[in-house]
């Protein structure tokens, strides 16, 4: 039986990790190498970077990160944040990542998922959609982290990447995100209903039963989460003890 | 001890030379080239796969003398290959991604997508599923049946002969996951990215 994933998502800016764990052992709590490594240690499922870094000088670093944590971790690697060309997702793939999240470029134009799709195959090229409530059951598709409006369906965009060869998609909550109030269930059900291809629910968690409400209500493949932990509220490992104890199959 | 990771250019192999490059520690000399002399010396081979089936018969036929320099290795002298997801669907004669494509021919059968009981099941296979191990194979040993791989596929090989099948896997239906016979293996999930006992799976064949 397939297994739903815990997939911890890391952001780094210039080359650091921005909300670090919290754990004693950790010798450089800025690392991302040394964090992910971690996560991997721990039972992570697959490991997520977002490059959040703003200017294109130091956007170089991310490659380097990539290149050495794949050198430590066998788990799958995601990695996203400013992809906008092929040549960012070959660089990105040559330095070891498994999987490229691209979300801006594709709002712009749709027929780079298509393009990226048939070059590097589906299987690593996921669609990261942020999208916000705009009214009862309608959400719209945001881009730059939440500031800009698209005017884009949220639904109608996720099947029409489906349809041009996202291998999965990256939902992300803007109301819900940072919040720690859990994921928007209605949204992921929306979309994980008018889709065939698996989505990683992500934006809000708080607790494990937030984990919980994304695989069981709102019908994700996989939860990403950040916060918890990074303070280290929760391990890993915790997670799948828990949702192991409430039926949910999880990799132990 | 000399591997050669085939390089056709098709499809990103990094993770496939990372994990062999974290098992081998310096002991196997690892290679990662299209170099048939190179290849036609090995010990053993490495025949990776991203993309789809077309397009990895593509790059390969690209090559001019790989195709039949790999048969002689592996079906003619039976010198161990193992063919990595696509790499192990390439084994059949026939598959249906992007076009009905010729195979390698090695292992009679074909790669046809998943049936995933109309949307009942999400496609691509993507994540860790248990293995079910269905005879006694040299790349699983000290692996515990029902473990855990990692998999990403929308296609599967159904080979004609049962008896090559040494694991499969639960999903929609029962999914070949990998087959061995004599020197031939392939897994359709990935050992590189399945954690301590997919780089287990790679010490298994290196020791072979």
């Amino acid at each position: 039986m397939l297994k739903n994933r815990i997939i911890p998502c890391l952001d780094v800016k210039n080359g650091r990790v921005v909300k670090g764990i919290n754990f004693v052992e950790l010798k450089d709590a800025g690392d991302p190498v040394e964090q992910a490594k971690i996560y991997s240690d721990g039972g992570a499922d697959e490991i997520c970077f977002l490059d959040i870094t703003a200017s294109n000088e130091n956007r170089e670093t991310i490659i380097d990160i990539v290149r050495n944590t794949a050198k430590e971790c066998f788990v799958p690697l995601t990695v996203g944040g400013g992809v906008r060309t092929i040549q960012n997702i070959t660089d990105l793939l040559l330095a070891g990542a498994d999987k490229v999240s691209i979300n801006t470029a594709v709002v712009k134009n749709v027929d780079f998922v298509k393009e990226a799709s048939k070059k590097f195959g589906s299987q690593c090229i996921v669609v990261a959609i942020d999208a916000k409530k705009v009214s009862e059951n309608k959400w719209e598709v945001f881009t730059h982290g939440g500031r800009n409006k698209t005017g884009i369906d949220a639904v109608d965009f996720a099947k029409k990447v489906e349809e041009n060869g996202a291998g999965e998609i990256l939902l992300t909550s803007m109301d819900k995100d940072g919040t720690k109030s859990g994921y928007d269930v209605d949204l992921l059900k929306a979309i994980t209903n008018s889709t065939n291809i698996p989505v990683i629910a992500s934006g809000g968690v708080g607790t494990l039963d937030h984990l919980y409400d994304g695989i069981v209500k709102g019908g994700a493949s996989a939860v990403l989460a950040a916060s918890i932990f990074h303070y280290g509220e929760y391990k890993i490992k915790d997670a799948k003890e828990y949702l192991n104890s409430k039926n949910v199959s999880v990799r132990l | 001890m000399n591997v050669t990771i085939v390089d056709y250019q098709s499809g990103n192999i990094s993770s496939v030379i990372n994990s062999f490059t974290e098992v081998a520690k310096g002991e196997v000399n690892l290679e990662v080239t299209s170099d048939i002399k190179k290849i036609k010396f090995s010990d053993k081979i490495v025949l990776p796969g991203q993309g789809s089936f077309k397009s990895c018969v593509d790059s390969l036929n690209q090559i001019k003398g790989l195709v039949d320099t790999l048969k002689e290795f592996a079906i003619t002298n039976k010198k161990p290959l193992l063919g990595i997801c696509v790499g192990l669907q390439m084994f059949a004669d026939i598959g249906y991604e992007e076009a009905e494509t010729k195979g390698l021919g090695w292992i009679s059968g074909k790669v046809s997508k998943i049936d995933n009981q109309k949307g009942k099941f999400k496609l691509p296979h993507i994540g860790w599923n248990e293995i079910e191990i269905q005879k006694e194979s040299k790349i699983f040993k000290d692996i515990k049946n029902k473990s855990h791989m990692y998999f990403v596929h929308s296609y599967e090989f159904i080979p004609e002969d049962k008896s090559v099948i040494s694991a499969i896997t639960n999903y929609s239906s029962k999914i070949v996951c990998s087959v061995e016979r004599d020197n031939l293996f392939g897994t359709q999930f990935h050992p590189e990215k399945s954690d301590k006992i997919g780089l287990k799976v790679i010490d298994n064949f290196l020791k072979l």
